[in-house]
This record gives structure tokens, C-alpha cells and sequence, in this order.
């Protein structure tokens, strides 16, 4: 009789393996990234091209479709950053990041709004902390109120979120008693465009901030190894001491955290606020910048930089079609739906599967080949 | 070639899953009007062989005869028409429809049902069989015990020749499980055959005519039940011969423990929720002592309310003398008290993360959430211990779950032996590793024990217990039944106090 441990040959070395699983999971989506911009200089070889111009308040700016596209990527990317920590430790994904980025929005408004036209800078700055600050407090008690559905009473996430996807909007819009808020005040549009005599977006510096931020959080913290062990093995992870009930609830707050920053931007961009259109349908970006990124959606290991670039492969993706003026932008969705179909496919688990298998028959029929060689 | 009054014959039945051979030559023989206890420790093989019965995976090998004729069963459904019927451990029924829908649905013919009919039909089955429900009384309001008889119900309906009852006691009490006796009873009365998979070994001497025993997917043999007394059964089960076993040498240094001093954990009536009876338990330093009992006896019950993995509600614990609280996991390990699971997979590893990560998991949380390990820190953690336990793995960054079996065990082992505890209990840590890592571990064990960690040592091998520990806590159903120390540990003892009864 056989031994009934079933005895696995480790077929490369460590850390090829590694190196190989590495580059797999951000091959993909660099690979889109690439594709698009091969795709785009074919079409429109001045697709890429940047210049300084004033813009419509004077200033000197940067302009160009990669600026666009890099603007507006900003929060789909901060988003992401929450997503992904989510799906990492939850096995599940957060639906209700549109609604609640109303919610956020509307907060911030709700102070703005009752300032006095010709504030001097130091109260305006300080109003705008106070706001921000509300807004962070609120969104995140809307993250922690999700991740106890999630946590404690143990909804999946889809459906615990489903709450706030159907209920936000309106509370966005009790918030500020359903009024149509416009903010005169220039200053408050800074956050959203362009701050006066900086020629870059200010959003994108808002981006590298909330990136540097959770870099730092990574690093300084066990949060990595602690949402993944969860996600991949909650029983497990409890017996080594780890409370996964808060470590879910803590990447939900997280997300409420982005949730805010995302909120805020989306306000200054317009400087008001359309309570049932604002970020509508960014839950599905966002979830699809994790997927793209090639992370499990079933939970586990993840790489943020990869959900990161999946992020921006989506914005440019959008940006690309609207381009196009033959395609009608009510048409935009389903074009978009195409093309993510077919990036889905292919950094699907099954069809990775496919080539290293046929890899691995490849390489076993060169070793029998080469093993007949030698013998005869 | 059938035997006689046979209406399920199983020769030569062989199974094979990847690097296991889960069923070998295996016979199995049901005859009309008889209740055959299917016994077997955890992965003996019985599931697998009531899984290739009803048609759940394909056999490798063998043939079936349902009623002298050969017969191919390629389905459960295929299984059911055939007469065959199964009632798992957990209810496989629908809690929000009503009795006479659960034992009518999928049954019916075309779109319209006479449910005045079927709940007559329904409630006439029931007063036959004795089972004190209403036809019309939604299921999920009745007991466990009566859910499972409205699906034995079922079956029998379905006039089945052949019903299995996977474990159906394990979540009754003890009139309930009379009440389910009496109803297999009647049924073998009516002459059919009743396969009875259980772990309690009174319920089998209580209703069972027969026995078959499996032991490492092989068969043991075929027995009837006044021919096999309780002792002979447990042996089998063991696979030790009672009567010439050798008695090994107790290895243990228990001359050198101060058992008068302050042991080093103590627990008094410790009372937890999964089912066991409160307890007192103790270990000193130095001191390697084990829990024994057969599977399902609530040894691992045990040793889990110890560590806080279950909810204990009741019990005083002293650690060092010192009373302390240990509600979840991290209070034992901040008191020194690491626990290797009995399900490796489930409970043990964290199958994607790298060796590296888990081996430092447990000491990384001890050290706490704000304070991670630099990544040279934890390389040179992870070295160590795959270097000391010679665990064989491609590098530090492979994931645990591409290593075999006993190099995954090692790397569970190198995580609690990395947090330093001062007691550790490990829970079957032999189970399903080659005899080598076993031999390892087991050295390991006394080798901890040397240097004055204590140590509770659980396995399913009764050898392996008398080789590491001094001194052996006996369970049986949730209770602790004897302690055995010095002279008493020998295999025939020790069988007997596991057996119970008359022995």
C-alpha cells in the first residue's frame, strides 16, 4: 500500500515561483494599460500629446487626454485602494460606494454652504477641515455600520450593502433637504480642479496622498497579513489570536475613509450636487478595478498596486471611448462592457490555467524528450 | 455467489482519490430485516463506501447486487429508485414547508396535487410508523429528532429496501434517540435493511445485529454483534490486537515531575458549550500528559475549551497558581498556552499565505497589530524553524498549502513553537503524516518536555500516547471517564477504559 499523503514535487524553485506569481497577477492589467495606448496612438497619434494652456479661470494648466484621463481616474483609484481591503478580508464587495459618496458630498455641502461669501482665508481653510473632518466621521460610521452587517450578523457583503445602495441617495438628499446647493465661492472648487498658479489637477495630488497614506498603513501595520489571513481562513486566523469580526469591520471603515476623500472631490469638482447622478454606478468601476487587477473577489491575497492600475486601465478605457464621436455616450456602457468582458476572460483564472498547463505539457514533453535522448 | 436473505451484497469495492487509496477490496453484506452498525475510526472509509452505495462517486472497483442482481448505480436519484435511501447527520430537508410536502416533494405527478389526499396518505404513514407529528405541521418547528424521522419517513415511503442513517444520533438526546431506535425497530420488523453509521458504541450494542469494521479504507471484518464484545471492537477499530499486544515502555521521564508543586494550568469544572461535561484538568512542568478517548468522545472538546477556542461558561482556570480569565484565543496564548488544531486545514493552516507568514502568525499577533515584524526579522524567524524542524519546502515563500501533509504539521508546530508558550497542547498533530515526521514529532514532544515546557498530547494511535505521555485522561460521550498513570498505561487498560461497560 501506498503512502496516503498525497507528496507534491515542488517544480521550481521558491522564488521563481514567487517571481512568476508576481508578475502574473500585474502583468494583466499593465498589459490593458498598454494595449489601450497602442490602440490609441494607431487611431489618434496626438491622443497623448500635453500642453500648457490657460484654462477657462486663466491659470496656466496642463491639458491633454492623459491629464483628463489621470484626473478622473482619481477617485475610481482611491476607491479602489478601500475595495480591494474589503474584498480581501470580506470575500465580498461593497456596492454601496455611489450611494454613500452622496452621502459624503452632501455632508461636506451641508457646512460649506453656510459660510459667508467673503470669508477670509484662514476661516475658509478652517471650515474646509471642519467639513472634511464631518465627512470622513459620517462616511466612516456608514463603512462601520456595513462591516456589523457583515461581521457580526454575518450578511454577505452584496446584500448588507444593498441597504445603503438603495437608501443612501436619499439620505444625501435629507441631508441637505433635497435643495439644489450651488457653491460661489471659488476657493471651494480648488480641491476639485485647479489650485491658482499649479498647472497639475489637484485631485491627482489628493491620489498620491491616500496612496502614500496606505502605503504607510501597510507597512507600519499587521493590516496585510491580518485581512488576508482572514479572508483565505477565518477559523484559522481566530485560533492565532486575530479577531476577524473587527478586522472586517475595520477594512469597511477603511473604505468609508476613501468613501469620504472620493466625496469630497466630487463636490469641488462641480461645486454642487445632483443627489441621484453623483458617482452613480462607480461601485461597479471599483469593484472591476479590483477584478482587472486580477485579485480574488472571493477574498484572501490581494495587491492594492495592481487594483490601482486596474483602476486607471478602466478610466482610460472610458476616456478612449469617449473619444470615439461616432459612439453615442448613451452607447458608452455597453462598448465598455465589451471590452471588460474580454479583459475579464482573459486574466480569469481559467484561461491563465489553460496556458500554463499547456506551459507545463510543453515543458514535460521537452524533460521526456530529452530524458529518451540520454537513454538511448 | 450471493449469500442468503442478502438484499445489498458490496465485493471488492475499491475507490481511489490522488496519492489515497480510500477504499480497497472492500465487502460489505446487508440482509433482510437487520440493523449493520458500519464502524470505523475517522477516515476508515465508511462515508466513502455509503458515498459509492448511493451513488455519489463513481466506484473504481467491485460490483453491487441489490436483491441477488448485479446493478450499476450511477446517481443518488438512480440510488433512490433503486431502493436505497440515505438520512445524513444534518437534515437535508426543507425547515419552511410542512411535513407532507417535505416527504411528498419531488414525488408528485403532473401539475396538479391532491394535498388533501397527501396529507391523509402522510399523516396515516406517520401513525404506522409512530411518529408523533401532523402531516400539516411546518417542519423547521419540529424537533431534530422528529425532522429525522419524517425523512426516515420519507424513505420508507419511497419503499426503500436499503436505508443508510449516516450518524442520525449525534444531535439527539438520549429519549430521542430511544424514540428513533423504537422506529428502526419497527422498520427491520417490516424487513429492511438499516446500514447504521454512529461513533457511540453503546447505541450500537444497544440496537445493531451486526458489525462491520473498516480500518485504513480496508476491511476488518464482518462480525455479529453478541461475537464481539466492546473491547474487541475498540481494538479493531484501533487496529491492536487485544490479547497479544506488547505492552511498550511508558518513554516518559515521570519520575522527574514534581506533581505536588503549582501546576503550571488548572482547570476546575471547566464547562464549555459543545456538548462535554464539565471537567478538572491539570498539568505541571515537565509534565506530558494526553487526552484518549475514542473520535467524537470530546477529547478535542476538551482541549478547545481549554485554549478559549469555544465558548466556556463556567469553570475556574489558574495559570501558575494565579486565577485568570481566558475567554478567546489570544488570553491563552498571552498566558503562554499554544494549541495546534485537530483539522489541519480547517483550523491550522492559512492555505495561500506563505510558510514564511505562517510560521511567524502567531507570535506576529501576540506582538500586536501596530508592531509588524521587519521582513529580515521575520526571514531569519522562518529560517530557523525550517532549518530546526527540516521542514522540506521549496523556499520561505512558498504557500503552506503546496506542501505535503507533514510538512505543513511542522510548519503549525514551528508556529507555536515560535510564540514559546509554556504549555502546549497539540491536537492529533500525528494524524495523516508519514511515520517519519510522526517519529519526529514525537521526539519533539518529549524533547519540549526535557527542557520543561508541558505538554497535552492528543492522538488517534494509542501506541504514540504510551510512548510520549505519563499520565492519560480517558473520555467517553463528552465525560471524562478514568485517568491512567504509571502501571495502567498499557493498551489492554486503556481499551477498556475507553470501552467502558462491561469489558
Amino acid at each position: 500500500m501506498t503512502s496516503n499523503v498525497p507528496t507534491f514535487k515542488p517544480r521550481l524553485t521558491g522564488k521563481e515561483v514567487a517571481e512568476k506569481i508576481f508578475r502574473n497577477q500585474l502583468f494583466f492589467p499593465i498589459a490593458a494599460l498598454f494595449l489601450l495606448v497602442i490602440f490609441n496612438l494607431i487611431t489618434d497619434p496626438g491622443f497623448f500629446k500635453v500642453t500648457l494652456e490657460p484654462n477657462s479661470a486663466g491659470n496656466l494648466v496642463l491639458s491633454g487626454n492623459l491629464i483628463t484621463m489621470i484626473d478622473y481616474a482619481s477617485e475610481l483609484v482611491i476607491l479602489a485602494i478601500g475595495m480591494t481591503l474589503v474584498t480581501s478580508a470580506s470575500g465580498g464587495q461593497d456596492i454601496s460606494v455611489g450611494a454613500t459618496i452622496a452621502i459624503a458630498g452632501s455632508t461636506v455641502l451641508r457646512i460649506v454652504k453656510t459660510q459667508s461669501p467673503n470669508i477670509s482665508n484662514g476661516k475658509f481653510a478652517g471650515m474646509i477641515i471642519a467639513s472634511f473632518l464631518l465627512c470622513v466621521l459620517v462616511s466612516a460610521l456608514f463603512g462601520a455600520f456595513n462591516g456589523a452587517l457583515v461581521a457580526f450578523f454575518k450578511i454577505q457583503p452584496m446584500v448588507a450593502t444593498l441597504i445603503l445602495f438603495t437608501a443612501g441617495r436619499s439620505i444625501a438628499a435629507w441631508i441637505n433637504n433635497n435643495d439644489n446647493i450651488s457653491i460661489n465661492d471659488k476657493r471651494f472648487s480648488y480641491f476639485g480642479n485647479f489650485i491658482p498658479g499649479i498647472a497639475v489637477p489637484t485631485p491627482v495630488f489628493i491620489t498620491i496622498l491616500c496612496l502614500i497614506v496606505i502605503a504607510i498603513v501597510l507597512k507600519v501595520t499587521n493590516l496585510r497579513l491580518y485581512s488576508q489571513a482572514v479572508g483565505i481562513n477565518a477559523s484559522s486566523s481566530r485560533l492565532n489570536g486575530i479577531n476577524p469580526k473587527m478586522i472586517k469591520l475595520l477594512t469597511f471603515v477603511i473604505l468609508g475613509v476613501c468613501v469620504a476623500v472620493c466625496g469630497f472631490i466630487k463636490v469641488s469638482r462641480t461645486s454642487s450636487i445632483t443627489y441621484s447622478v453623483i458617482a452613480n454606478n462607480i461601485e461597479m468601476d471599483a469593484i472591476l478595478a479590483v477584478a482587472l487587477g486580477g485579485n480574488n473577489l472571493g477574498g484572501g491575497k490581494f495587491n492594492l498596486t495592481s487594483s490601482v492600475i486596474g483602476a486607471y486601465v478602466i478610466q482610460f478605457l472610458t476616456t478612449t471611448l469617449y473619444k470615439f464621436k461616432e459612439i453615442d455616450s448613451s452607447s458608452i456602457s455597453a462598448y465598455k462592457a465589451a471590452v471588460v468582458i474580454l479583459l475579464i476572460i482573459i486574466s480569469s483564472p481559467f484561461v491563465r490555467k489553460f496556458f500554463e498547463d499547456r506551459k507545463n505539457r510543453r515543458e514535460a514533453a521537452k524533460a521526456e524528450a530529452l530524458a529518451g535522448k540520454e537513454s538511448a | 455467489m450471493t449469500t442468503d436473505g442478502a438484499i445489498l451484497e458490496m465485493r471488492g469495492i475499491c475507490k481511489f482519490f490522488p496519492g489515497v487509496r480510500a477504499l480497497e477490496n472492500v465487502d460489505f453484506t446487508l440482509r433482510e430485516g437487520e440493523i449493520h452498525a458500519l464502524m470505523g475510526e475517522n477516515g476508515a472509509g465508511k462515508s466513502t463506501l455509503i458515498k459509492v452505495l448511493t451513488g455519489v462517486y463513481p466506484k473504481d472497483g467491485g460490483e453491487v447486487w441489490l436483491a441477488g442482481k448485479p446493478v450499476h448505480i450511477k446517481s443518488p436519484q438512480d440510488a433512490q429508485n433503486k431502493g436505497i435511501a440515505t438520512v445524513y447527520q444534518e437534515i437535508t430537508l426543507c425547515p419552511n414547508l410542512t411535513v407532507a410536502e417535505n416527504m411528498y416533494i419531488g414525488r408528485t405527478k403532473g401539475p396538479l396535487t391532491n394535498w388533501v389526499k397527501i396529507n391523509h396518505d402522510a399523516n396515516r404513514l406517520l401513525d404506522e410508523l409512530g411518529i408523533p407529528v401532523s402531516a400539516t405541521e411546518q417542519l423547521g418547528n419540529c424537533s431534530i429528532a422528529i425532522q429525522q424521522m419524517v425523512a426516515i419517513a420519507r424513505a420508507v415511503d419511497m419503499d426503500c429496501k436499503v436505508l443508510i442513517l449516516d450518524e442520525p444520533t449525534s444531535s439527539l438526546d438520549e429519549q430521542e434517540v430511544q424514540k428513533l431506535f423504537n422506529l428502526m425497530r419497527d422498520l427491520k420488523a417490516k424487513g429492511v435493511g438499516i446500514i447504521f453509521v454512529t461513533h457511540f458504541l453503546e447505541q450500537v450494542y444497544e440496537v445493531c445485529d451486526r458489525i462491520t469494521v473498516l480500518r485504513d479504507g480496508k476491511l476488518v471484518g464482518e462480525y455479529i454483534i453478541e461475537d464481539l464484545p466492546r473491547v474487541q471492537l475498540v481494538s479493531k477499530m484501533l487496529g491492536k490486537d487485544f490479547d497479544d499486544m506488547a505492552d511498550i515502555k511508558n518513554g516518559s521521564e515521570a519520575e522527574n515531575i514534581d506533581l505536588n508543586g503549582t501546576p503550571v494550568y488548572q482547570a476546575i469544572n471547566l464547562t464549555g458549550t459543545t456538548g462535554i461535561k464539565p471537567f478538572d484538568f491539570e498539568i505541571h512542568q515537565g509534565e506530558v500528559n494526553g487526552f484518549t478517548g475514542l473520535l467524537g468522545s470530546g477529547r478535542s472538546e476538551s482541549v478547545r475549551a481549554i485554549f478559549g477556542a469555544d465558548r466556556v461558561v463556567g469553570g475556574k482556570v489558574f495559570v501558575d497558581g494565579k486565577p485568570v480569565k481566558i475567554r478567546k484565543p489570544l488570553d491563552a496564548m498571552r498566558y503562554g498556552i499554544s494549541y495546534l488544531p485537530e483539522d489541519r486545514k480547517l483550523d491550522g493552516i492559512v492555505g495561500d499565505l506563505s510558510v514564511r507568514d505562517n510560521i511567524i502568525l502567531a507570535l506576529q499577533v501576540m506582538k500586536g497589530f501596530f508592531k509588524p515584524f521587519s521582513k529580515a526579522q521575520a526571514e531569519k524567524f522562518a529560517d530557523e524553524y525550517i532549518k530546526l524542524l527540516n521542514i522540506k519546502t521549496a523556499s520561505q515563500d512558498t504557500p503552506i498549502k503546496s506542501l505535503s501533509g507533514g510538512n505543513q504539521q511542522k510548519v503549525i508546530l514551528a508556529r507555536w513553537l515560535l510564540a514559546n508558550p509554556q504549555y502546549l497542547i497539540l491536537d492529533e498533530p500525528t494524524r495523516g503524516i508519514d511515520v517519519g515526521t510522526k517519529v519526529e514529532i514525537q521526539k519533539l514532544v518529549l524533547k519540549l518536555a526535557a527542557e520543561g515546557k508541558s505538554v497535552t498530547f492528543i492522538s488517534s494511535e494509542i501506541d504514540e500516547m504510551i510512548r510520549t505521555c505519563s499520565r492519560l485522561v480517558v473520555m467517553r460521550d463528552g465525560k471524562v471517564v478514568g485517568e491512567l498513570k504509571g502501571d495502567d498505561l498499557n493498551q489492554n487498560k486503556i481499551m477498556a477504559t475507553i470501552a467502558g461497560g462491561e469489558s
